[in-house]
């Protein structure tokens, strides 16, 4: 055990600042991080205890307890939620012999649920050792369950039918499936040949400033959520002071109902990594890191025989492209499942192997940014899109979207439809358009965004995909009118607030706590007025938290309150404003009376 | 002007905001200038014999009576205000809320150290006269409404005072920050 510590240290050079490789790969070897391991790790790094005790408590998937032979983390997403998903539950726990949140009394099995894990388009699934295993059924979970019995290993448990596309490919072998059902004219064009735009830029003798010119004359904003002009930002961080700088690619895809990345990673890897390339060339950055969230863990492999490749062909490393000078190495920093890592000051902050909260700014990650460098964070979208425009120009890519927001959006639709999954589309295509394109019928609500963007009503379904209407990191998720909007949507997000909140501002971490209690309070018909105009009133509190998350993190309530009024009163109806209606004095005395009883 | 009406109760609380209460001194005397006491421990008037103005509660709800005697409040007062910790919060009763019941119980009365030889019969108090422990200790918002709270353990003689006399008078409250400081 000692050794697989220690060798495992050694192969990052005992760099405290890798941290969460080290974690990840102890983990992987050991099954979880014991007290010992945890001393082990510190004395080796020379930090103190208390350092690796954060980074490990931070994350959902380090665990300090053995977590099963075979760990289970079934996802417990809204979207999930549509699926029947008590049905797999409870067989899970039957099966297993354990309930969730436990491991079985032989240590076999561990039951665990896990926020989204980017699947929504293939629900309900689960992670289990690693692997993602989509569209379960009870009978389906019966027949994993009996194989850990009969010791088979993951790979049996997976079987032999993979998904679509690379998802297949010999070093992925998953059985998740890309659902790309309309491929648009930037990202899914399929016209792109690796190195496209490196050969561009040497043939046009392009300059750093010349491919931040055009990206800028292209106009692309930031697919991550924030829509910030890309071109803006490598400027700012091509003039920063500091050396080596660096590029992030940010795949953490942590907004529940988005899994865009995972396709873009699956099936055009090498343009999200000649992205990486570009931005590097523009920026003078040396190192590239791409930041995964763990959920796609099962992509590592390939992901990194892809690099290879390019290495060989000389797309990555020292004087790519024939270009003397032009240095570029990627590496794969996985996360450790924790939402508010997506943040780009927090993904830092992780990628260094620390808890992952959001850095105070200013300073920006573009002044000082990984290990105080210079550093830019693009979502893996936006890194996309740059090559075409490269390759294309600017004016080819201007022809496309509308007037403020140019080229394509790759939105991930799940929820009530029929056909869930990957629409790449020119930016102004209204709600309406792609209910229709969907086949979503009966439709109660479109959650726009996220969690963190709005809920929608059919009022709105007129509106537009853009910028400067309804802006969207591409997620929309649709609600049928058989849904309990308020417990099976807006409830499930109040927990997930809750529990993904970083806790270091006071309002994001009690204000999602006690929203989630007055919601819960909402939904089991005991809350009154003053309640729901309690929740409207936390509403600028919130504005003043650190980061995105905090700042949003009412968003869900908030949005349903002003969309769907009549559900929310409709719940308070007829109750005292006087007497809480939440306060039950039978049952407040009912474990008195059972202790005077025997 | 008419005399407001007040009413105050302790609960689940040690007396130790009525206490600070009277710390107001002399002022004492201005109070009966200002207000007319019904139900309070003050006057020992036990049960209301009009309607109030202002309901003063010291303390959380730990068992029934606690809760009739609230709701009692609430029927009876215009405006109910919570003072002190233990009202606001549950207080230095509500640590046993991280233990069920059950167990607070029997330590209390069977395997406490002090009980543990001498309870024979091993018995948990029972009388049906005594009131019944709720299963945690509640601050009063979360059973009826509260219109105004007083934070403090207890609140300070000066802040109590000055509550009183701006319902009373329906002067503006000053609220210097040191009461309203949170760190
Ligand atoms: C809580 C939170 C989560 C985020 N998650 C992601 C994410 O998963 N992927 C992403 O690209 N951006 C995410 N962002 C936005 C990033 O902070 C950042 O703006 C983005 O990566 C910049 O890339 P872009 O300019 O290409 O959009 C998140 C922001 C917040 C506040
Ligand atoms: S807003 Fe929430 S998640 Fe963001 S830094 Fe503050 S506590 Fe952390």
């Amino acid at each position: 055990m000692g050794e697989t510590v220690h060798a495992i240290i050694r192969n990052y050079n005992g760099d405290p600042t890798r941290l969460m490789d080290i974690l990840i790969d102890i983990q992987s070897q050991l099954g979880y991080l014991s007290e010992w391991t945890i001393e082990q790790i510190a004395k080796s790094l020379d930090i103190p205890k208390i350092d690796v005790e954060q980074t490990v408590s931070f994350y959902h998937f380090f665990t300090k307890e053995p977590r099963g032979k075979y760990t289970v983390y079934l996802n417990n997403s809204v979207v999930t939620g549509f699926y029947k998903v008590d049905e797999i539950v409870k067989t899970f726990e039957k099966e297993a012999g354990c309930s969730f949140g436990r491991v079985s009394p032989d240590g076999l099995i561990g039951l665990f649920s896990t926020a989204c894990i980017g699947m929504s388009d293939q629900e309900p699934a689960a992670i289990i050792n690693e692997q993602v295993f989509t569209r379960l059924t009870p009978d389906k979970v019966k027949t994993l369950i009996a194989g850990m019995k009969d010791g088979k290993t993951i790979e049996q448990l997976k079987g032999s039918s993979y998904g679509d596309g690379q998802n297949a490919n010999p070093l992925m072998k998953a059985t998740v499936k890309n659902h790309i059902r309309k491929k648009g004219e930037v990202i899914f064009s399929g016209d792109y040949t690796a190195g496209d735009a490196l050969r561009k830029i040497k043939s046009a003798k392009m300059s750093s400033n010349d491919v931040i010119d055009i990206v800028k004359k292209s106009s692309v904003r930031g697919r991550g959520g924030a829509g910030f002009p890309t071109g803006m930002k490598w400027e700012v961080a091509r003039k920063a002071q500091g050396e080596p700088k660096y590029i992030f690619c940010n795949a953490d895809e942590g907004e529940p109902g988005t899994f865009k990345d995972r396709v873009i990673l699956t099936e055009e890897p090498k343009l999200v990594f000649e992205g990486m390339t570009i931005a590097g060339y523009a920026v003078g950055a040396r190192y590239g890191i791409l930041y995964l969230r763990n959920e796609y863990m099962y992509m590592k492999k390939y992901l990194v025989s892809i690099l290879q490749d390019m290495e060989r062909d000389n797309l990555l490393g020292t004087a790519i492209g024939g270009k003397n000078g032009f240095n570029f190495d990627i590496r794969i920093q996985f996360g450790g499942g924790a939402y508010v890592c997506g943040e780009e000051s927090a993904l830092i902050e992780s990628a260094e192997g620390k808890r992952g909260e959001p850095r105070d700014r200013p300073p920006f990650p573009v002044e000082k940014g990984y290990l105080q460098k210079p550093t830019v964070v693009n979502n893996v979208e936006t890194l996309c899109t740059v090559v075409k425009i490269i390759t294309k120009g600017h004016e080819w890519y201007n022809t496309i979207g509308t007037r403020e927001s140019r080229g394509t959006k790759v939105l991930s639709i799940s929820g009530d439809c029929e056909e869930p999954g990957i629409y790449e589309i020119p930016w102004g295509f209204s709600v309406n358009d792609i209910l229709k394109m969907t086949g979503a019928r009966d439709v109660q609500a479109v959650q726009v965004g996220g969690p963190s963007g709005s809920c929608i009503a059919a009022n709105e379904f007129g509106r537009t995909l853009a910028y400067e209407d309804l802006a969207t990191g591409g997620s929309l998720i649709i609600i049928g009118k058989n849904r309990d909007l308020l417990k099976d949507v807006v409830l499930n997000f109040a927990e997930f607030f809750r529990e993904e909140s970083c806790g270091s501002c006071v309002p994001c971490r009690a204000l999602t706590g006690m929203s989630k209690l007055v919601m819960e309070k909402i939904v089991s018909g005991k809350a009154t007025v003053s309640d729901i105009d309690r929740l409207v009133s936390w509403a600028p509190i919130m504005k003043k938290n650190r980061c995105g998350l905090g700042q949003t993190a009412l968003n869900p309530i908030l949005t349903t309150i002003k969309n769907f009024r009549h559900l929310y009163d409709e719940k308070v109806k007829g109750n005292s404003e006087i007497i809480n209606p939440a306060f039950n004095l039978a049952a407040a005395t009912a474990d008195y009376e059972a202790a005077v009883k025997n | 002007m008419a005399k407001k009406i007040i009413a105050t109760a302790s609960l689940s609380g040690c007396f130790g905001c009525h206490m600070s209460f009277l710390d107001i001194d002399a002022k004492i005397l201005d109070l009966i200038e200002l207000v007319e006491f019904n139900k309070s421990p003050i006057d020992d008037i036990k049960k209301f014999t009009k309607q109030c103005d202002i309901g003063l509660i010291e303390g959380g709800c730990c068992n029934d009576e606690n809760v009739h005697n609230l709701l009692d409040f609430r029927k009876n007062c215009k405006v109910l205000v919570s003072v002190g910790e233990c009202a606001i919060m549950g207080g230095l009763p509500a640590l046993r809320n991280m233990v069920p019941l059950q167990e607070c119980l029997e330590e209390a009365y069977l395997n406490g150290p002090t009980v543990r030889d001498c309870n024979e019969n091993k018995i948990i108090p029972n009388d049906p006269e005594l009131p019944k422990i709720l299963n945690k200790v509640y601050p009063c918002h979360e059973i009826v409404k509260i219109d105004y709270f007083l934070p403090g353990c207890p609140p300070t003689a000066e802040l109590i005072w000055n509550a009183l006399v701006t319902l009373a008078t329906g002067a503006e409250l000053k609220l210097p920050y040191e009461s309203v400081r949170f760190d």
